[in-house]
């Protein structure tokens, strides 16, 4: 247990996130002062279960709560958002199945953009290190998450992470979340877009058989079109389902392995990350920087 | 199972309330739940009994309220009740309808000794 914020360990590791380190403070706070809009802790006699008024029933009473159960998630996630707009970080939170090929194409962004845009990375994943040594290879700062027992990243583990990592004013901070097209769906991390990545070596019908996740997404990215050829997948139906989930959505159709359309992806986190920074003093700094 | 972390939540919750509202047990925990909270109700009990053990809450009894799921359709503009996200407008048929009720989730009321 962490004596400052109260967060309870578990089964969950980062990389770098001493518990001691609360003792030397950190600017994540942990101090969310939030409004309990209740304040009923008069007794409610007459809404116990039989809705009677007997005699000697005082033992029991009825407490209205009336609290948004993942409200406590909601405002670390704020708390990463504002820390995050501070410093001009467009931070993407990227969902998928497991072998989507997340990893392959965050591998592939990060050599293409490297040099050009300051980056960071933090995996999630259940157990290992190794998608962040894979990412680290690339000369990419990144910390791993492992969640132990847990299916997916909350924005308190990544507010911690995030104190480690330290990523640069203006910086790209790509969030690989745990490979689950489920549970991720529920948890604000604090992101600017939660991107969905879907293989096609996956069914077409995904969007629909998982619609919190694709209705989640502000990009879905449609991997391994390389395959194509091989496979029964059906591009236009699997355009249409996520059209029904989330109308209007983006779909940009790539390969990371063989590169074909990377660069429209490239160009839409370049413009993203421009779109963000209008006004922020990273983007002036950095222009300055540019050769002319 | 990403219940697991949602009960843990409603214990800390109920934890939290038992200190400011000076109760020591819970019977009974009502809980809304939205059509599209992505919460599976059997899940939800099976993971709460086992995290509310030795807390304030051992022993209570979950009850659900289901919120249904209601959508705004943009083609025809009425309020509509939707069972899934993906489901068309049950009076035009279009796909361009957004969902506005159905997918939070809170707890509601307790019943405390």
């Amino acid at each position: 247990m962490c004596t400052v914020c109260g967060c309870g360990e578990g089964e969950t590791r980062i990389e770098g996130h001493d518990h001691e380190e609360h003792a030397r403070g950190h600017d994540h706070s942990h101090h969310h002062p939030h409004s309990h809009d209740h304040g009923h802790d008069h007794h409610h006699y007459g809404q116990g279960p039989a809705r009677a008024h007997a005699p000697g029933l005082d033992q029991q009473r009825m407490v209205q709560i009336e609290q948004d159960i993942l409200g406590k998630n909601d405002r670390y996630a704020a708390g990463n958002r504002q820390w995050f707009a501070d410093r001009g970080i467009l931070a993407l939170n990227l969902v998928s199945s497991p072998g989507s090929g997340k990893t392959s194409l965050l591998t592939a962004t990060l050599d293409a953009l490297a040099g050009e845009l300051p980056l960071a990375v933090i995996e999630g994943d259940q157990e290992t290190s190794n998608d962040a040594d894979r990412i680290r290879a690339t000369g990419v700062p990144a910390l791993q998450i492992n969640t132990g027992k847990g299916c997916h990243l909350d924005a308190h583990m990544v507010g911690h992470a995030v104190e480690s990592l330290e990523p640069a004013e203006g910086s790209v901070l790509f969030i690989e979340n745990v490979g689950n097209l489920v549970c991720p769906a529920a948890f604000d991390l604090g992101e600017a877009h939660k991107v969905a990545i879907l293989s096609v070596t996956e069914g077409e019908d995904k969007p629909i058989k998982y619609p919190d996740m694709f209705h989640a997404a502000d990009l879905v990215i449609l991997n391994k079109v390389d395959l194509l050829p091989y496979l029964q997948f059906d591009v236009a139906k699997c355009l249409e389902y996520a059209h029904r989930v989330k109308p209007g959505v983006q779909v940009l159709q790539l390969s990371a392995t063989s590169g074909e359309g990377m660069e429209n992806w490239l160009q839409w986190i370049r413009m993203t990350r421009q779109t963000r920074l209008i006004g922020h003093p990273a983007l002036q700094t950095q222009s300055a920087a540019a050769p002319a | 199972m990403h219940e697991m972390a949602i009960s843990e939540s409603i214990v800390q919750i109920i934890e939290q309330q038992a200190e400011a509202q000076n109760f020591s047990s819970v019977r009974t925990v009502w809980l809304e739940i939205g059509r599209f909270a992505g919460i599976e109700v059997e899940a939800l009990r099976f993971t709460f009994e086992v995290v509310s053990r030795n807390s304030v809450a051992d022993g209570s009894s979950l009850e659900i309220i289901e919120i249904p799921g209601s959508a705004w359709c943009m083609e025809c503009g009425k309020n509509v009740d939707i069972q899934q996200r993906f489901d068309p407008c049950p009076e035009c048929g279009s796909f361009q309808v957004q969902v506005s009720g159905g997918d939070g989730m809170r707890i509601k009321e307790l019943e405390v000794n």
